[in-house]
């Protein structure tokens, strides 16, 4: 009997690291275009819509721009925790936290003019993310709770409190009824990218640019970021060299959830504009594959974005001219963490032939 | 088959396995007679686990017969080895903790779980072994996990039951027991190999003994005539070398002291650690030896700080006088701690990180991160220098720890401890898996430290190597440590003898 076996590398594989995500890439679509073919739709019009569409229009451009930037923010942040091994799940619970309580400044002043508020709006997004995966990071330091759990189900607890609040207290009281809240000002808005334009994209992919930059700076450069990898790729050398795991714990969290709080400001003071109840189209989830994919590193990271913020922005296009199911896009993502995942094997394993067992006596 | 009661039940002749060029068993001869309690007495590394895994078949010898009941046999597999009718208590228990021992039970023995409940009691109450089928073995003491294991191996009715170090997880009274259920399975005809390096049990309960140095034969004797002098000979060799390097003042400041240090890990199956008391003085070199599993793994990570004790009982380990047990590694190594520990790969090194950033882990403090950023320059002229001081073979700083070869590696991290200029330097297992040049150098360079003033703590099982280098030894045992002797007064027999837990004789020698 032949089997194979997967056997560890002496050391990772660098050609693998190259390999993975174009692997991970072409399993996805071959995968896409069975599923595509089972359901009797055009495959060659769904990836086209898909993938060639969305850099056809500047429209679909600055739609990318406006997916991409929550993407690549959130991922930035996760990926620091990642590396140290910190499995911050709850990325769409800060971001939706972030979002209310920055929010909760236009709604009391909707008539305002003072141009402090959307920086007022930013620093509360993020602070208030941070506080809500603190949440995560104090059960975990004090009792060891998964953070992996606490974090995912704090998720349900922010949306719960969404749909309350824009229920409740904070519904426009001229919004016939609807979920929603007062219309922002102008000052509370991210400047467009092009003024005046039917244009939705804003400043906010700079900020989210250069906020990569210094996640570069930190990952590679300062001595925190070192000790929260070798937290991650060596726990017990991290205790050996006396890196607290706990401030591990904190550190990542902390930064995660403040980026995706931050990611919720750019939503409600970009294309949204008000408080509703569905901030985002589950950013906080992909950008867990958006880090993946970008293999934990901040410049990978804005490829894999802009990657991924194609695929949400082709979706719309497929869903219309292929006739997609409206799920079409989230099975896509979840084919490419898994196929990620997978092939991501490769890159500590190799596969190897071992012979046959012999038989017992 | 009837076997005649001169006829031996397991005869192995001329048994040798080896790996590459090391010579695990080397013409092993050993016979086994239905009934008997034979002993089989070693150090760490001697090969009596090699040994016990060739009987019952997990590896195949390269050269030798094993015969079983005078027929000559070839033991591929465990498998085969238990319809033989060999059984084998191991050193970790293979037990699932979420479900019941009857469960446990029926996933190596095929039958309806009513049937087993049964004969786990039946076998329980016929030999002494306690145990209720239905009960979750997460829930059980260490001892009873132990009889289930038993328990396991009886229901397939063995004729030779191996136990590998069945005393080493068990507190006293637990002890008894198993000897009483040892002694009847004896009367009962069942042969039992003890693998033990612990002298009193083995005159307690066995009525041979096989004794192994590094992999051969040294002799057998009749433990319960035999005295503890020549077993510990036997045992540990007479070839002792002298330290040759000149005696230190033995008047330092104390560096370190541990004062009445108790510990129980949170693990059952770690020893726990009971009244120890040591004192480290700036200039000497004090040696820990032992087997291993005595409680020196504790001990190591309780002096790092990578294990902490509460603040009531800081005292128990001080640093210059100063309480510090319960204080984090980095608050120790700021009063001038460094420690090279016995696992290189992953804790005194990350094995997927640079050599450099390797240097960083905890030479960071030596000016090599500046306003939170790591000076790369400087970080890299660290690691050169580690490199160049014990010489070490890599292809350069950005190598990945995983890719020097243990000795590389370890003197790297040596170097790198030394780097520091501690005050306490405490090293366990210093020269373990590594070629002789390599551990000649580690012993210079810290006998050259010592030289300088630093007060170290050596951890180590090779006793050449403490007589070597130590100034004063001890031996952990059981979680005790031995009252220290000076090392130009110790002999081996004594070491020996203490390593077996024989304590007495070390007090005496102390007085």
């Amino acid at each position: 009997m032949i089997r194979y076996e997967f056997v560890p590398r002496a050391q990772p594989s660098t050609g693998a690291l190259v390999i993975v995500p174009i692997l991970t890439v072409a399993l996805s679509i071959l995968c896409g275009t069975a599923l595509f073919y089972i359901l009797d739709k055009p495959a060659g019009v769904a990836f086209y819509a898909f993938f060639i569409e969305p850099f056809l229009s500047n429209y679909t451009l600055s739609e990318i721009a406006i997916k991409a930037a929550p993407l690549i923010l959130i991922a930035q942040g996760l990926a620091i925790g990642f590396r140290a091994r910190v499995w911050n799940i709850g990325a769409e619970g800060q971001l939706t936290i972030g979002a209310i309580c920055a929010g909760l400044i236009p709604i009391t002043w909707p008539q305002s003019d003072n141009v402090l508020m959307l920086p007022a709006m930013i620093l509360v997004g993020a602070l208030t993310g941070m506080v809500w995966a603190a949440i995560a990071a104090a059960l975990r330091t004090a009792f060891n709770a998964s953070e992996i759990i606490v974090t995912l189900m704090l998720n349900a607890i922010a949306a719960q409190i969404l749909v309350y609040l824009i229920n409740g207290p904070l519904k426009d009281p001229r919004g016939f009824s609807f979920p929603q809240s007062v219309p922002f000002p102008d000052v509370a808005l991210y400047p467009l990218l092009i003024e005046d334009s039917f244009l939705r994209a804003n400043v906010s992919i700079y900020i989210v640019l250069a906020l990569s930059l210094l996640a570069w700076i930190y990952v590679r450069h300062s001595f925190s970021g070192f000790r929260l990898l070798v937290s991650g790729l060596a726990p017990a050398a991290a205790h050996y060299a006396g890196f607290s795991s706990n401030r591990a714990v904190w550190i990542s969290l902390l930064v995660g959830g403040a980026a995706a709080g931050l990611a919720g400001v750019g939503e409600i003071s970009g294309p949204i504009g008000k408080l509703q109840p569905i901030l985002s189209p589950a950013y906080g989830f992909a950008a867990i594959i958006v880090a993946f994919l970008g293999g934990l590193n901040p410049i990978g990271i804005v490829v894999a974005g802009f990657f991924m913020a194609v695929i949400y922005v082709g979706a719309d296009g497929a869903v219309l001219s292929a006739g997609l199911p409206a799920s079409a896009p989230i099975v896509f993502q979840g084919l490419i963490l898994v196929f990620y995942l997978a092939s991501h094997t490769l890159v500590n394993f190799e596969l190897r032939r071992i012979g046959g067992t012999k038989g017992t006596a | 088959m009837t076997i005649s009661k001169c006829s031996p039940l397991l005869e192995l002749r001329n048994v040798t396995k080896r790996y590459g060029d090391f010579i695990a068993n080397d013409a092993i001869n050993l016979t086994v007679h239905a009934g008997d309690i034979h002993a089989i007495l070693g150090e760490n590394g001697a090969g009596k686990s090699t040994l016990m895994k060739t009987i019952f078949g997990v590896h195949q010898p390269d050269e030798g017969d094993i015969l079983w009941k005078d027929v000559p046999v070839q033991i591929t597999n465990p498998a085969q080895a238990r319809d033989l009718g060999i059984g084998m208590v191991f050193q970790h228990f293979s037990l699932f903790e979420t479900i019941s021992v009857a469960e446990n039970i029926s996933l190596t023995i095929p039958a309806p779980l009513s049937d087993l409940v049964k004969q786990i009691r039946a076998k329980g109450e016929a030999f002494g072994l306690p145990v209720n089928p239905q009960a979750s073995v997460h829930g059980l003491s260490v001892g009873e996990r132990q009889r289930v294991e038993i328990i396991r191996c009886l229901l397939q009715e063995p004729e030779l039951l191996i136990l590998d170090e069945p005393t080493s997880v068990l507190p006293p009274p637990a002890i008894e027991n198993l000897f009483a259920t040892l002694r009847t399975l004896s009367v009962n005809g069942i042969a039992i190999l003890y693998i033990s390096h612990k002298l009193e049990e083995i005159r307690a309960l066995c009525d041979q003994a096989t004794i192994l140095r590094s992999g051969a034969v040294t002799g057998t004797a009749d433990p319960k005539k035999t005295n503890a002098k020549d077993l510990a000979t036997l045992m540990i060799g007479q070839d002792i070398p002298q330290p040759t390097h000149p005696k230190t003042r033995m008047n330092g400041a104390p560096q370190l002291t541990l004062n009445q240090l108790n510990y129980r890990d949170p693990n059952p199956n770690i020893v726990a650690l009971k009244d120890i008391n040591l004192t480290v003085r700036a200039g000497e070199i004090v040696g820990i030896a032992g087997v291993s599993g005595n409680g020196q793994l504790t001990l190591a990570r309780l002096i790092s700080g990578e294990d902490i004790l509460t603040r009531d009982h800081a005292s128990s380990i001080q640093m210059q006088g100063q309480p510090v047990g319960h204080l984090p590694p980095n608050a120790r190594r700021k009063r001038g701690l460094s420690f090279v520990p016995e696992d290189r790969l992953g804790r005194g090194a990350a094995p997927l990180m640079s050599i450099s950033n390797n240097g960083l882990l905890t030479g960071h403090r030596l000016g090599l991160v500046k306003n939170g950023l790591i000076q790369r320059s400087k970080r890299d002229s660290f690691a050169e220098n580690c490199i160049t001081a014990m010489n070490v073979q890599t292809q350069g700083v950005q190598a990945l720890a995983s890719s020097l070869s243990g000795g590389n590696l370890q003197k790297y991290i040596v170097a790198r401890e030394m780097a520091v200029n501690p005050l306490l330097m405490v090293v366990a297992q210093p020269t373990w898996g590594i070629d002789v040049g390599a551990a000649t150098l580690v012993h210079q360079r810290l006998i050259g430290l010592r030289d300088n003033g630093t007060a170290i703590l050596v951890i180590s099982e090779d006793i050449e190597e403490l007589f070597e280098i130590s100034d004063r030894l001890t031996v952990m045992y059981d979680g005790r440590l031995s009252n220290p002797v000076s090392t130009c007064n110790a002999t081996c027999e004594q070491i020996g003898q203490m390593m077996m837990g024989q304590f007495a004789a070390s007090l005496e020698a102390a007085e």
